[in-house]
């Protein structure tokens, strides 16, 4: 018998992302950021969910994409991580798919630049493919980005 | 077996306890060894766990206790003095019997280990002029569970938990404040206030929950230092003072590691031996003395030893010799910041690595440790005199007041306890006063050269080139005057909002280490905020020297003594007297028109920033004792203004009208004359006159009832 996982799914612009559906606490949107002065341009700001402080990472800039049009509001992905502080901003929501392990490939080795660096890899859908993102990666650069002193005013 | 049980319990607290007593005795009998009264004790200590020992079937204790009873019946009874030999030999006693309770209470039965070999060196030791060497068979038990007084044992989880519900009761409140001052509703108004009162009591109620005496860390110390010392061949003393001061536990066990190798590189690095003390005209004796005590919202605790000294040059060299410097560098480094290179990790100067306090990894992790709790570590010396180690620990972690400021756009908190004070001018005056020296703005307060750092500038990472113009363009320019140890500026904001309590939330882990942020908190409006370090903030705008980079221009700031008094605001009540209030307990001083001082029920409030402040003036609260009335002096103002001074107690806050607002000042005379009059903590010499200290906690409560709304009652004192 096939092993199956569920994946959250979400959109930037046409890519079409996963992430394993225990990592997602909840999604929210219209949400105030406060922003980081002097912190890396992926950290988009902070946001108050409930009395907790979360940081917000814009996935396009951790994938050095240019930012969404002003119109066009991002969702917040709440994800549970070790210290449970962190939110994913992302396009637009999709389905939690059920994914069909064998149909999992790594990346193949022309794939270059920040996806490669983001991705463990892909699952094979029908008609499409959804990049399993790597959220510790994700998360873990910003620290990276800010002992570098990688902090563009954003 | 259950009774049995229960009485082991209660055996091993009590007997934790006697030991811990035991072992303070034996090194104050080492010291005074006449004190009779302190050997009947300790005699007695031992006796009955001899004896419970016996009643609870444990032999082996029971035998090793024992041993130490004789031992001690022949000091008691004088056939033996003690001697050094003696102390070591029952303070291993005490290891001995601390290292078998810790067994005892997990198992309830004893441990394997022999006990022949101490009952034999105690054995031997009452022998006069048979002298063992008593070797430490046991290593003193590691980490025991804090036994200090206190009847209820409570799980730290727990305290924890209410201490988290506590702020985000805080936070609420604060949602709920915005509310009630806006809808207007005076049923909702007065409940809300109750609410905030309450909710002040319980914060505090339940931060006292968790302070424990700095005791309960230094309570091992004499044993230790005494053990040290004979172990590097020295004589030292040991004085302590204000161990009752209180901490936070989780700052308590924070602290324990840094202060004791601080205390060990005293004995070790700074206290010369007894004959190199003698021959530089010492006292053969060293003394080391820690010191805490309590100093606007923060802990102080003050490490010196009467020792060398640091040899500053040397600390240079090594620098240099490490590369850690440029040669240039060197040469320009100021005496302090030579002497702050020790921080640095990796660094020793001492000649041998001794067992004691090990390699130079010492004091870069003590203040990583300090740091990491928000304190502060500081460090003064002198050449032949000794050396001062001055460690500032914020009082609670948690909650705390904060000055809310506007900058660029966005809001930003900054720690009042930083706050010194508030300056306004207009844009085109601010300009004028401004004196670019290089590229460094500064001001000039009081005749005091004050660097200044823009905070939109800062933030934004741009340059600094273009601010004294954007200065001239603005209508109205806002300086916070912050402090920070010895590093004091000005940070030019857009606005000065309010002084609020805040609950100090952690950044996420990422961003923890973008020094110009301690923090984040959620305002009343649910809006987040960040919270400004003022120290990160200073290093990053180059107001005070990075310990890795140095710039080749600093702006001299006077001197603050060591002691590093806080500021004193200088004011003028009836008859010119002049009067001294902390800084540190002022909110904000003010000015209002006479006109707005309104009647209300019998008192007197003026409306300030949407609430109404109660006003008292400082004449009708102290009682005045003097029998003849003070000659001279100007006659009272009687202008269209008002100088007044708001301060905060109990989550409401006050006004107090003086005639003038004269001054602040920082240096004035260490010693006061002890008070006169209820109201007055003492009084000092400033500026040639005799000035009295008020004291605003006692003002408070003689404040006529119901001025501190749903406040206990308070007593009436004209």
């Amino acid at each position: 018998m096939a092993a199956t996982h569920l994946v959250a799914s979400f959109y930037i612009d046409d890519l079409l992302f996963g992430l394993d559906v225990t990592m997602v606490q909840e999604v929210t949107d219209g949400v105030k950021l406060t922003p980081v002065p002097l912190a890396p341009p992926a950290v988009r700001g902070l946001l108050n969910l409930r009395g907790q402080i979360l940081t917000a990472i814009d996935l396009r800039r951790s994938l050095q994409l240019p930012d969404r049009p002003a119109d066009q509001r991002p969702v917040n992905l709440i994800l549970r991580t070790d210290d449970g502080g962190t939110s994913l901003l992302v396009d637009r929501i999709s389905d939690v798919l059920e994914v069909d392990d064998a149909s999992f490939e790594p990346p193949p080795a022309t794939l270059r630049g920040r996806l490669r660096e983001l991705i463990r890899g892909a699952y094979k859908l029908d008609g499409c493919l959804l990049l399993a993102l790597d959220a510790a990666v994700v998360v873990g650069e910003i620290a990276a980005m800010v002992a570098d002193g990688d902090t563009r005013p954003s | 077996m259950g009774e049995l049980d229960a009485f082991i319990g209660g055996f091993v607290i009590e007997s934790r306890d006697n030991l811990d007593q035991v072992e303070r005795d034996l090194v104050a009998l080492e010291q005074d060894p006449t004190s009779n009264e302190t050997l009947a004790s300790v005699f007695r200590a031992i006796h009955t766990i001899k004896g419970a020992a016996g009643f609870l079937g444990l032999a082996k204790l029971g035998a090793v206790a024992h041993a130490g009873e004789s031992l001690l019946s022949r000091l008691r009874d004088g056939q033996l003095v003690i001697t050094p030999e003696i102390a070591s030999g029952l303070l291993a006693l005490v290891d001995h019997l601390r290292c078998a309770l810790a067994t005892i209470d997990k198992t309830h039965a004893e441990d394997d280990a022999d006990e022949t070999g101490i009952v034999r060196d105690l054995t031997a030791l009452q022998e006069p002029r048979r002298l063992p060497h008593v070797e430490q068979r046991r290593s003193p038990s590691p980490e025991q569970p804090d036994q200090s007084g206190g009847s209820l044992r409570v799980d730290v989880e727990h305290l924890d938990k209410l201490m988290n519900l506590v702020g985000e009761l805080v936070l609420t409140r604060n949602e709920m404040l915005e509310f009630s001052v806006v809808g207007q509703n005076p049923g909702l108004s007065s409940t809300s206030q109750r609410l905030n009162t309450i909710t002040t009591q319980l914060q505090e109620a339940v931060m006292k929950t968790r302070m424990q005496p700095i005791d309960c860390v230094w309570n091992r110390f004499p044993r230790m230092v005494r053990d040290l010392a004979l172990q590097c061949g020295k004589r030292v003393r040991l004085e302590l003072a204000g161990k009752e001061t209180e901490l936070d536990k989780a700052l308590i066990e924070a602290i324990r590691d840094p202060l004791t190798h601080l205390l060990r590189n005293s004995i070790d690095h700074g206290v010369e031996t007894p004959d190199a003390r003698g021959a530089a005209g010492k006292d053969p004796e060293g003394c080391v003395s820690l010191r805490a005590y309590h100093e606007g919202g923060q802990v102080n605790i003050e490490i010196s030893d009467d020792g060398a000294g640091i040899d500053v040059d040397r600390v240079r060299q090594r620098a240099l010799e490490r590369r850690v410097i440029t040669a240039e560098q060197a040469r320009v480094m100021s005496e302090q910041d030579a002497l702050n290179l020790i921080f640095l990790p990796g660094f020793s100067t001492a000649e041998t690595i001794t067992e004691v306090s090990g390699r130079g990894v010492g004091m870069d992790v003590v203040k990583t440790n300090i740091e990491r709790i928000g304190g502060k570590i500081g460090i003064h010396t002198g050449a032949g005199l000794g050396t001062t180690l001055r460690i500032r620990i914020p009082l609670t972690l948690a909650i705390m007041p904060a000055l809310i400021v506007t900058s660029g756009g966005g809001r930003y908190a900054i720690p009042q306890v930083n706050v010194v004070e508030l300056l306004r001018f207009a844009g085109e005056e601010a300009a004028g006063r401004i004196e670019m020296i290089q590229d460094a703005a500064v001001y000039r307060l009081r005749g005091a050269l004050l660097p200044l750092i823009w905070l939109e500038t800062e933030l934004a990472a741009r340059s600094r080139a273009d601010d004294v113009e954007r200065l001239r363009q603005r209508r109205a320019v806002h300086v916070v005057v912050v402090q920070v140890d010895d590093c004091k500026y000005g940070l030019i904001v857009d606005d000065v909002d309010d002084t609020q309590e805040i609950v100090v939330k952690p950044l996420g882990k990422r961003l923890r280490t973008i020094a110009t942020f301690a923090g984040a908190t959620i305002l009343g409006d649910g809006d987040v905020v960040l919270i400004l370090d003022v120290l990160g903030l200073a290093i990053q705008a180059n107001v005070r020297s990075a310990m890795s980079e140095m710039s080749s221009f600093r702006v001299e700031t006077p001197q603050s003594a060591p002691d590093d008094a806080h500021a004193l605001l200088l004011v003028a009540g009836a008859d010119d007297a002049r009067m001294a209030i902390p800084v540190s307990q002022v909110t904000r001083l003010e000015r209002v028109q006479r006109s707005a001082v309104e009647r209300s029920g019998g008192r007197r409030v003026v409306q300030y920033r949407g609430e109404i402040l109660p006003v008292v003036g400082l004449t009708e609260l102290l009682s005045e004792r003097r029998r003849r009335p003070r000659r001279g002096g100007p006659a009272r103002q009687a202008g269209d203004v008002v100088e007044m001074i708001v301060f905060a107690k109990d989550g409401r806050r006050v006004g107090l009208v003086v005639d003038r607002i004269l001054d602040t000042v920082e240096h004035y005379p260490a010693h006061t004359l002890p008070a006169s009059r209820r109201g007055v903590v003492g009084s000092m010499v400033i500026h040639g006159r005799v000035t009295e200290i008020l004291d605003l906690d006692a003002l408070c409560a003689a404040l006529p009832p119901g001025t501190l709304v749903a406040g206990p009652f308070q007593e009436v004192t004209v």
